[in-house]
């Protein structure tokens, strides 16, 4: 009969869209290449540096901007007259938001292309993947984007915060407030699951209580269930892990609800200025996020950043923390560079601890032992405009610590 | 109790949804059976239909009000075309059409990517769709949550009066019985299908502008709903609509409680398990058409 046969044809097909979906969490490595390493091609008067980003797929809405500012901050390099005397090549590689991919391609820039150093990745499984491939290459690679923290590969530099520097100053923040309680919500993979972890014990020695964790799958938008359990629980705040689409089925939903910034406020740890424009701020003023950055952070250092990224990308484009952590990795990098004098990987390793850059964030310095940066922690509050200003920061930078080893709290975990 | 009925409410409100994105598939995939991969990017375009709306409409409740015509019109006409230009040549070959309207929902997506961006778009809600009713007990229900409902309600009802009282919804429901029949009794087939198509696919522009209300509006929006709106249609028994109507609110029940007592994660497993057993009981769904054509 025609209509079952329909029906068995649209079982293969929905079979042929889920498969699609998983191929996007599995995970190879290449294994191809010398065990000793690939030296980085610096014979002529360039030199290259691979930028590997997602172009493509459900990550390109992010990793773009960080792909654009990073290429403003190689032609700001090059006409101050490029490093040691070299132009910066850039050699542009799209990861397809698809890990095995991100290895392949971070594989053939170390490779083939023989760069000095490779730029990007933002997820923390796509980093996960080309870890070995740095690390079997004795690659130099620039991470820009804050993550989990418990990890310190020899070969990447992170330019972003660690747990320490963003997730711990948001709950002192909360702390300082008076919060009493937290409810916790998040996306469904490594980095909510993990940041959890670290927020749980950090309220069991701080005297907060954590009423309920929930995880939504990556890509899920129906909250209905998630806020009226957050609302009937009644906590002072949500600490909020959500990734991507689901902030914005969530901040509706929280509002329909009657929530309110007053009375529960959200810390956010990934929305920023971007995500914003694509929520509303209808939804979201009021709400609190934590980061190393605004668009708003005075200084001039940022004036600059912000009026060259808008003349060269547009005025409606806002520029957000990974952003400028990108752009930062490539100063740091021409600074480790230049103060080693060579390109060679393991010098500019030995150089790097104590590299200090008048950052769009502030002063940032680079922390050779753990390979992190110190900077400075902020808590802002969104506002209606859009844009996020600052209502707390720590002072002066934070020391990075991705095994939160100085917080006694902590000892369970790593 | 307070939570139970709230509960209640959330798991209504979410079949409310799945009927809303499922009833346009209903008809056409359920009346029609064709499988429309591009479904989904139906409801974008309904979702982007108010966006661009209100580019120019400042108000944002006049412009919720006049984006559910418009968009009606405007995936309608969508589907229209995607029917005369290629679903119409494909009707004996099931899996062609499969394929190509997989690929022309690729390619609404890049289309979509190219006129408005990769990143999501915002729309503002009317104030009065952002509140909620406070009902005694501290229960609250979402403003937005009823107007969905609301709408789905209506749609339903209007669809059904449509293909019971009008001589349009007659065709289409002799169509859809006895297909030859009904051409040699002098009714014109192929204009029948196109004017299916068009009301099943102006149903998925208005279930776009209900999704404003609630979810994010972006290229990739249609991807994740077109799933859940074949479970609807393939639970509830193709050639009718009430088996559509009883599965989404069942569904979305399911839904709700499953992940009140257990999490989100977890309440998904327990409705595709439901699922699988309900359809080893009842291959046909809840609901089948009797007819005596042979086809």
């Amino acid at each position: 009969m025609s209509l079952f046969r329909g029906r068995r044809i649209l079982a293969g097909a929905m079979t042929l869209v889920a498969a699609a979906a998983m191929t996007a969490c599995g995970s190879k490595t290449t294994d191809e290449g010398g065990a000793t390493g690939v030296t980085a091609d610096v014979s002529g008067d360039t030199v290259k540096v691979g930028l590997l980003n997602s172009l493509s797929g459900t990550m390109a809405i992010s990793e773009v901007t960080v792909r654009d500012s990073i290429m403003l901050a190689v032609e700001e390099i090059n006409a101050a007259g490029g490093v040691l005397g070299k132009k910066i090549q850039p050699v542009g590689e799209d990861g397809a938001s698809d890990w095995p991919t991100f290895a392949e391609k971070a594989e053939k820039l170390i490779s083939e292309d023989r760069v000095a150093a490779v730029f990007g990745c933002w997820t923390s499984a796509s980093r996960k993947a080309v870890k070995p491939v740095f690390e079997k290459n004795k690659a130099l690679l620039f991470y820009p984007v804050q993550y989990e923290g418990l990890e310190q590969s020899p070969y990447i530099f992170y330019t972003g915060a660690t747990t320490n520097q963003q997730i711990v100053p948001g709950l002192d923040y909360l702390k300082a407030q008076g919060a009493k309680s937290v409810y916790l919500v998040g996306s469904d993979y490594v980095f909510p699951r993990t940041a959890n972890k670290i927020i749980k014990a950090y309220a069991a020695a701080n005297g907060m209580t954590v009423l309920g964790e929930d995880y939504a799958p990556l890509g899920s938008t129906e909250f209905g269930t998630i806020v009226n359990k957050v609302k009937s629980a009644g906590a002072d705040a949500v600490f909020n892990t959500l990734n991507g689409d689901s902030n914005v089925a969530f901040f509706k939903e929280y509002k329909s609800a009657g929530l309110t910034a007053a009375a529960m406020p959200v810390v956010s740890v990934s929305i920023a200025e971007e995500e914003v424009k694509g929520i509303g701020t209808q939804y979201l003023e009021g709400q609190l996020t934590a980061w190393n950055y605004y668009q708003t952070t005075p200084g001039a250092a940022n004036s600059k950043f912000v009026a060259a990224y808008k003349a060269k990308f547009g005025a409606d484009k806002p520029t957000s923390d990974p952003m400028e952590a990108a752009y930062v990795g490539v100063y740091l990098w021409k600074a480790m560079v230049e103060k080693a004098g060579v390109f060679d990987v393991e010098k500019v390793r030995s150089a790097s601890d104590g590299i200090t850059f008048d950052a769009p964030e502030g002063m940032v310095t680079v922390d050779g032992k753990t390979q992190h940066i110190a900077k400075t922690a902020r808590i802002g509050k969104i506002g209606a405009d859009g844009l996020i200003t600052e209502v707390w920061n720590s002072g002066k930078p934070v020391q990075p610590d991705p095994f939160l080893k100085t917080y006694p709290w902590a000892s369970g975990l790593s | 109790m307070t939570v139970l009925f709230g509960q209640l409410f959330t798991g209504i409100s979410i079949g409310a949804v799945l009927l809303l994105i499922a009833l346009g598939l209903a008809l056409t995939f359920g009346q029609m059976n064709v499988i429309n991969m591009a479904h989904g990017e139906f409801i974008m375009a309904g979702a982007y239909t108010t966006y661009v709306l209100q580019q120019s409409i400042t108000g944002a409740g006049l412009s919720l009000v006049v984006a559910l015509p418009v968009a009606f019109v405007v995936a309608g006409t969508m589907g229209a075309l995607l029917e005369v230009l290629l679903i119409r040549r494909l009707y004996a070959r099931p899996l062609d059409t499969l394929l190509v309207t997989w690929g022309v929902s690729l390619m609404l997506q890049q289309l979509a990517r190219d006129v408005f961006g990769s990143p999501n778009v915002q729309t503002r809600a009317p104030e009065l769709l952002t509140g909620n009713v406070a009902l005694p007990g501290g229960l609250t229900i979402a403003n937005n949550r009823l107007f969905i409902l609301g709408l789905a309600l209506a749609a339903v009802a209007a669809l059904t009066l449509a293909l019971r009282l009008t001589p349009l919804g007659r065709r289409i429901r002799a169509v859809v019985q006895n297909r030859d029949l009904a051409a040699v009794s002098g009714i014109a087939t192929s204009r029948v299908d196109r004017t299916t198509f068009f009301v099943g696919s102006g149903l998925a522009g208005l279930a776009g502008v209900a999704l404003t209300l609630l979810g994010p509006i972006g290229p990739t929006m249609g991807t994740n709903l077109i799933i859940d709106a074949f479970l609807v249609v393939v639970v509830g028994g193709i050639g009718q609509l009430k088996g559509s109507v009883i599965v989404a609110f069942a569904l979305g029940v399911l839904q709700a409680t499953g992940e009140y007592l257990t999490t989100l994660s977890v309440a998904k497993v327990i409705v595709f398990v439901a699922i699988v057993a309900f359809l080893q009981w009842r291959p046909q769904g809840m609901f089948t058409l009797r007819t005596r054509s042979l086809a």
